[in-house]
């Protein structure tokens, strides 16, 4: 096995794709300079800066790819999707539907999220839950080298619209460009495993929609995805330390979202803690409650999530995102029921 | 109203020193993430601003920091706002690119071309409540090509609301040549939508101050909107420690990892080897910009109007030692704040 970077596997994956399908194009702001490489490969008709008109070139990669092509335009950050929302919302999302099943927009919507660097409520949100809401639109979120690259190929191949998002402390470049800013006396909470790890020789998409249980356990069941199920794991070590076994479950996806890997852990631990990056209210993780009733089991359920708009102070920051003491509070708490 | 040239210089001064106090935050980590200065953008913001009166309101961009401190804002509010500190002006809640100020009537937002419905909302609410108020919209060319913005200039001239649409051109929109993405020019735009429409050397602050003053007259009298279009350079590029300045200024050091794969991506097969060199040609257009843009600070706005001020070279001294001891107590402030927490 060989190992990457987080980022250098996703460009990887695009790589070798774009080489076999000429009608993949990406374009969005800076990608003359975010997409060096790509751009020096394939040229500017393939790889092409945008102004910053999010709702022209979002709303334009919708009729582009039901036209033949095969878009990855990228968002910057996840946040500035909002000044572009009608594209997915109510053009990309409706269009299988609204033409009876006889047209698709095959693109990939590509955006960095995610906080824990101090930069503020408006540029590390998650969002996903908001996107995933919408019929019609599949939100992945890999949170490891070998499930970006995968997961990405699932997402160029896949014939309708896919949000695919890059939580910005694993991705390199992202740390270094808007984080570090080629300063070294900042400590971000990196998780190795997410940051750098093990890639196939060669790729082949991963499924979209199946989650994949990480570590095994009787007493909870930890559903997570993102930088947060590096957390999770973390505190599921330290649970062990003190006899609780909790199982840890990367959803890699929001929509589809993998309810039978969820139902299926639950029903033998009976306590499901779901952590997750995004807002509380409203959510993926009200949805995972929600799935566990329909269901009709009796679940014990607890959630850690961000509970307000992410302070700009890291200090506040780092309470306000899913840590490894928060996780390991209410795992205490849920199996003390 | 009379151009007061040392007036002018004193806030573009104070805004300068500031934010060299702010770079040495940053570079000391004691600021998190992004920075984006208003150096070089001094000229625009304090001929803008001078025609400001009580009541007039401000919608900024993600370099706010500049019309914070000519609005009066306090400094020590500001620098512990920038290192996220319980006591800074919104409690190091929202950072330097969400500034709020309500007694000043200004808010920010790091969304590029979000200042145009802002404004458009002050101006609406002056006037019903504050009849003769102005609403002034700071944001770069980049958002020229935001429809937000667009639809805010129109909205402004077909509801007549007292708005100045402040443009700072710096011709590179984060790291994108403007002029590549940028269709037609920005005035005719601007006039198309019904706005009058004026460009201006944005690095001297003469220049800026009296279509301003135009600008302001024409809002307070229910003439509608002005689209003022002013160029300027950022010597500290996008952000501080930007990506391009960083390969300009340590070359070596930075190309490290860059080149190789750079190279290996431009030599195997994938368009064919003209689009490819056009590719690796505009990466090096890329890099000479950042270059220039370093060369031009030379045509620095607080500089210009040092030279012209009348005053003699002890008095500038005086001068400047006043508002270097104010930033310096600021500075102070925020770092005993700082030690005080931890």
């Amino acid at each position: 096995m060989k190992t990457m970077t987080f980022a250098d596997a996703i460009e990887d994956a695009l790589t070798k794709a774009m080489s076999e399908d000429p009608r993949i194009v990406v374009f969005g702001e800076d990608v003359h300079a975010l997409r060096m490489n790509l751009y020096a490969k394939f040229g500017e008709m393939r790889v092409r800066p945008t102004p910053i008109s999010e709702s022209a070139f979002l709303g334009a990669a919708v009729t582009a790819a039901m036209a033949g092509l095969r878009p990855v335009v990228e968002i910057m950050m996840i946040d500035f999707v909002a000044v572009a929302a009608d594209a997915l919302v109510n053009q990309a999302a409706k269009l299988e539907v609204f033409s009876g099943g006889r047209w698709s927009a095959p693109m990939v919507v590509r955006a960095s999220c995610g906080g824990g660097y101090g930069d503020g409520g408006q540029h590390e949100q998650s969002l996903w839950g908001w996107l995933a809401q919408v019929p019609g639109i599949k939100v992945v979120v890999p949170s490891n080298p070998a499930d970006a690259g995968g997961l990405m190929l699932s997402a160029i191949e896949d014939e309708g619209p896919v949000v695919f998002m890059e939580h910005k402390l694993l991705a390199d470049y992202w740390v270094d460009g808007v984080a570090d800013g080629g300063r070294t006396n900042f400590d971000y909470d990196i998780p190795e495993a997410g940051a750098r790890g093990e890639v196939p020789k060669t790729w082949e998409p991963i499924p979209i929609g199946e989650a994949k249980e990480l570590r095994n356990g009787d007493d909870l069941t930890i559903v997570s995805l993102g930088v947060s199920v590096h957390r999770c794991l973390q505190a599921a070590e330290q649970l062990a330390k003190d006899g609780i076994q909790a199982g840890v479950i990367d959803l890699r996806s929001v929509a589809p979202l993998d309810t039978n890997a969820v139902c299926q852990a639950v029903e033998k631990t009976g306590r499901l803690l779901v952590v997750d990056e995004d807002y509380k209210h409203f959510s993926l993780s009200g949805e995972l409650a929600a799935v566990v009733l329909e269901a009709g089991m009796g679940a014990k359920f607890a959630r850690v999530c961000v509970e307000d708009t992410i302070p700009f102070d890291r200090r506040r920051e780092a309470q306000a995102l899913p840590n490894v003491q928060r996780i390991i509070e209410a795992a205490w708490k849920l199996v003390s029921q | 109203m009379q151009l007061n040239a040392e007036g002018l210089y004193r806030q573009m001064y104070k805004s300068r020193r500031f934010e060299e106090a702010v770079t040495q935050l940053w570079n000391d980590g004691h600021i998190s993430a992004e920075m984006h200065l208003s150096s070089g953008e001094e000229a625009i913001i304090a001929g803008v601003l001078d025609h400001v009166t009580e009541g007039d309101a401000l919608a900024l961009d993600h370099r706010g920091t500049a019309p914070m401190i000519m609005r009066g804002v306090d400094l020590a509010l500001l620098i512990k706002e920038f290192m996220g500190l319980e006591d800074g002006l919104c409690r190091g809640m929202g950072g330097h690119m969400h500034l709020f100020s309500p007694e000043h009537l200004a808010s920010s937002s790091g969304i590029v071309g979000a200042e145009g419905p802002a404004a458009c909302g002050f101006a609406f609410a002056a006037q019903h409540l504050r009849p003769g108020k102005v609403a002034i919209a700071f944001f770069g060319e980049g958002a020229m090509n935001q429809g937000m913005l667009m639809e805010s200039i129109n909205l402004a001239a077909a509801w007549s609301l007292p708005v100045i649409f402040v443009c700072k051109d710096n011709g590179t929109a984060v790291t994108t040549p403007s002029a590549e993405v940028t269709a037609g020019d920005l005035l005719t735009r601007a006039r198309g939508l019904g706005a009058y429409a004026v460009s201006v050397d944005g690095t001297d602050v003469d220049e800026v101050w009296r279509p301003a003053r135009d600008a302001f007259l024409r809002a307070r009298e229910g003439n509608g909107p002005t689209f003022l279009h002013a160029t300027c350079v950022h010597p500290e590029g996008h952000l501080l420690g930007d990506p391009l300045l960083r390969i300009v200024r340590r070359p070596v050091r930075e190309l490290k990892s860059k080149v190789a794969p750079l190279m290996k991506a431009a030599t195997t097969a994938g368009s064919t080897l003209s689009e490819r060199a056009a590719s690796l040609g505009s990466i090096a257009g890329m890099l000479r910009r950042a270059q220039k843009t370093q060369k031009q600070a030379a045509n620095d706005p607080v500089e210009r109007q040092r030279q012209r001020l009348s005053i003699s070279d002890p008095e500038r001294g005086e001068l400047e030692r006043a508002i270097d001891d104010e930033v310096e107590t600021a500075v102070a402030a925020a770092l005993r704040s700082l030690e005080a927490r931890s």
